[in-house]
């Protein structure tokens, strides 16, 4: 079943550290790929722009609305994903237990649509 | 005395009695129906009770009475309201009576070990034992556990009742089994207080409080049982073997919250009480004349103790002891620790040969350790390549922070 590992944390944080340290979170980031490549479970994976750069679009009532920054301003911003395909919600948790995101932010994990819903 | 001075002795007398008594009056109330969630629904409602009470009329003298005679009624009700299908009225009262002439006894018998069997019986699912224990037992709520063990609070909630309706529907009796299965179904309740902790223990640094509360209740629940059971070696050698674990846990982190490596870490922060009991324990164990997986861990645990303290080398003894473990359980998880002694004593390349037997192991693809295991060897035979490689897969499957800051340390410290 595909889950999706969506990675939240504070933009701030990541801005803010030295760089000896963000190297070494991205280091562990590659390492946890990495792992899960060789677990033969992932099915894709990417790192976001700062929610900054983020423009959104809505379309109602024929009008189109566009606006700057994200969606939801809220302290923790998506900021990158992990898309699995593992047997069950318990495996796909131990892998977000893994993921360094877990220990600086938080990762929501769901099911891709039809795993759960049964569609 | 004032009502804020009076509800906060009701409420830390009734803590005091939850953690005394919760499982003793769960055990009692579940004991004859088998019905263990109508015995905690039951009790949940009489501790409610007994925090709107106390408070206004004092704490009674006997709280744990006060609290069985309350849960009783409520039991009742709820078992009434759950069974009226499959119960007969005759039936029900002959519950009632039981527990009235129970109740009526000063000293509520302590069926706690009858109910930590039952909780672990080969007909309930090996991965909900340990919960299952722990709410039972000690009253812990799903959602904590849930947390501690990486399972969705929803499926855990399922698990439990699923579990729970095995219990009463399968029959599952509640009592201690007879002399001649009495080693095999022990063996099922230790193993589930072994996972209990190991859980607790994944939080090395007792941060989460959640996590090390786990360790502190996986002991509480085996001193129970060697309480019950006090001539049973294998319970006493895992007590031994844990109290060996949670002594060092302090000296697993330096002062920036970094990982220390048993070989590393400094002996006078060890809990020396701790390792006096345990050492009493195991010493307790071997007296009794039955070697077990349990005796045989925390004696490995002991010799690391020793050699630590002394300085003196005791690679070979830890070997043997690790030889007869694999002998027992056969398990890629020993082989590999054995790797690592065998490292020590006949140098890296003889421990590689050593983990190339399990190496095929699909279970240790996933297993942090033995990647973990694999590096450290293959960067001592001077493989840098694929000790690299190694380091790469122990980090991206490492849970924790600072292990997994400890691991990248020895991967660039690797020559290029």
């Amino acid at each position: 079943m595909e889950y999706l590992l969506m990675l939240y944390s504070e933009e701030n944080g990541w801005l803010k550290m030295p760089k000896a340290q963000q190297e070494q979170a991205m280091g562990a980031y590659m390492a946890y790929t990495e792992a899960l490549k060789k677990a033969a479970v992932l099915k894709g994976s990417n790192r976001l722009g700062l929610s900054s750069t983020a423009t959104t679009v809505r379309v109602a009532n024929g009008k189109s609305e566009v606006l700057n920054g994200p969606f939801a301003e809220s302290k923790e911003q998506l900021g990158g994903y992990y898309l699995i395909d593992v047997p069950d919600l318990d495996a796909a948790l131990s892998w977000a237990a893994r993921c360094p995101g877990a220990s600086h932010g938080i990762v929501e994990v769901r099911p891709l649509w039809g795993v759960a819903t049964g569609a | 005395m004032d009502s804020f001075e009076s509800d906060g002795l009701a409420s830390s007398t009734a803590d005091a009695v939850a953690r005394r008594s919760y499982g003793k009056l769960v055990a009692f109330l579940a004991a004859r129906t088998r019905d263990v969630g109508a015995a905690e629904d039951a009790l949940s409602e009489a501790f409610a009770a007994a925090l709107a009470d106390w408070p206004r009329n004092g704490c009674p003298s006997n709280p744990e009475g006060w609290l069985l005679t309350v849960a009783r009624r409520k039991f009742i009700d709820v078992a009434r309201g759950r069974r009226r299908d499959e119960i007969a009225g005759e039936e029900l009262r002959a519950i009632t009576e039981g527990l009235d002439a129970a109740a009526a006894d000063a000293e509520i018998p302590d069926q706690r070990l009858a109910l930590l069997f039952a909780c672990a019986h080969p007909a309930i699912d090996v991965r909900i034992r340990a919960p299952l224990m722990l709410q039972a037992v000690l009253g812990l709520d799903a959602a904590m556990i849930a947390s501690a063990f990486l399972v969705s609070p929803a499926t855990m909630g399922q698990r439990l009742v699923r579990a729970k309706n095995t219990i009463r529907h399968a029959g599952i009796p509640f009592r201690i089994p007879e002399r001649e299965e009495l080693p095999q179904r022990l063996e099922t309740v230790l193993d589930a207080i072994y996972a209990a902790f190991a859980e607790g223990w994944v939080d090395a640094a007792g941060v989460d409080m959640a996590r090390r509360d786990l360790a502190e209740e996986a002991i509480f629940l085996c001193r129970l049982v060697t309480e019950l059971l006090p001539s049973e070696p294998e319970a006493l050698g895992l007590l031994a073997l844990m109290l060996h674990a949670e002594a060092r846990r302090q000296a697993r982190r330096n002062v920036d919250a970094g990982y220390v490596p048993l070989a590393e870490q400094d002996p006078a922060i060890w809990n020396a009480h701790m390792i006096d009991e345990a050492e009493a324990l195991l010493f307790r164990a071997s007296n009794l004349g039955s070697i077990g997986r349990y005796q045989l861990e925390a004696a490995i645990q002991s010799a690391h103790v020793y050699r630590c303290r002394t300085g003196r080398p005791n690679w070979a003894e830890v070997v043997q002891l690790y030889d007869a473990l694999l002998a027992l359980s056969g398990s890629p998880v020993v082989a590999i620790n054995r790797a690592l002694a065998i490292a020590e004593m006949d140098g890296a390349g003889a421990a590689l040969d050593a983990i190339q037997e399990v190496a095929a192991d699909a279970r240790l693809a996933e297993y942090q350790p033995y990647w973990a295991a694999r590096a450290e060897l293959l960067a001592k035979t001077g493989a840098h390549g694929e000790a690299r490689h190694a380091y790469e897969i122990a980090i991206g499957l490492e849970r924790d922070a600072s292990v997994r800051r400890f691991l990248q340390q020895r991967q660039a410290a690797l020559a290029p």
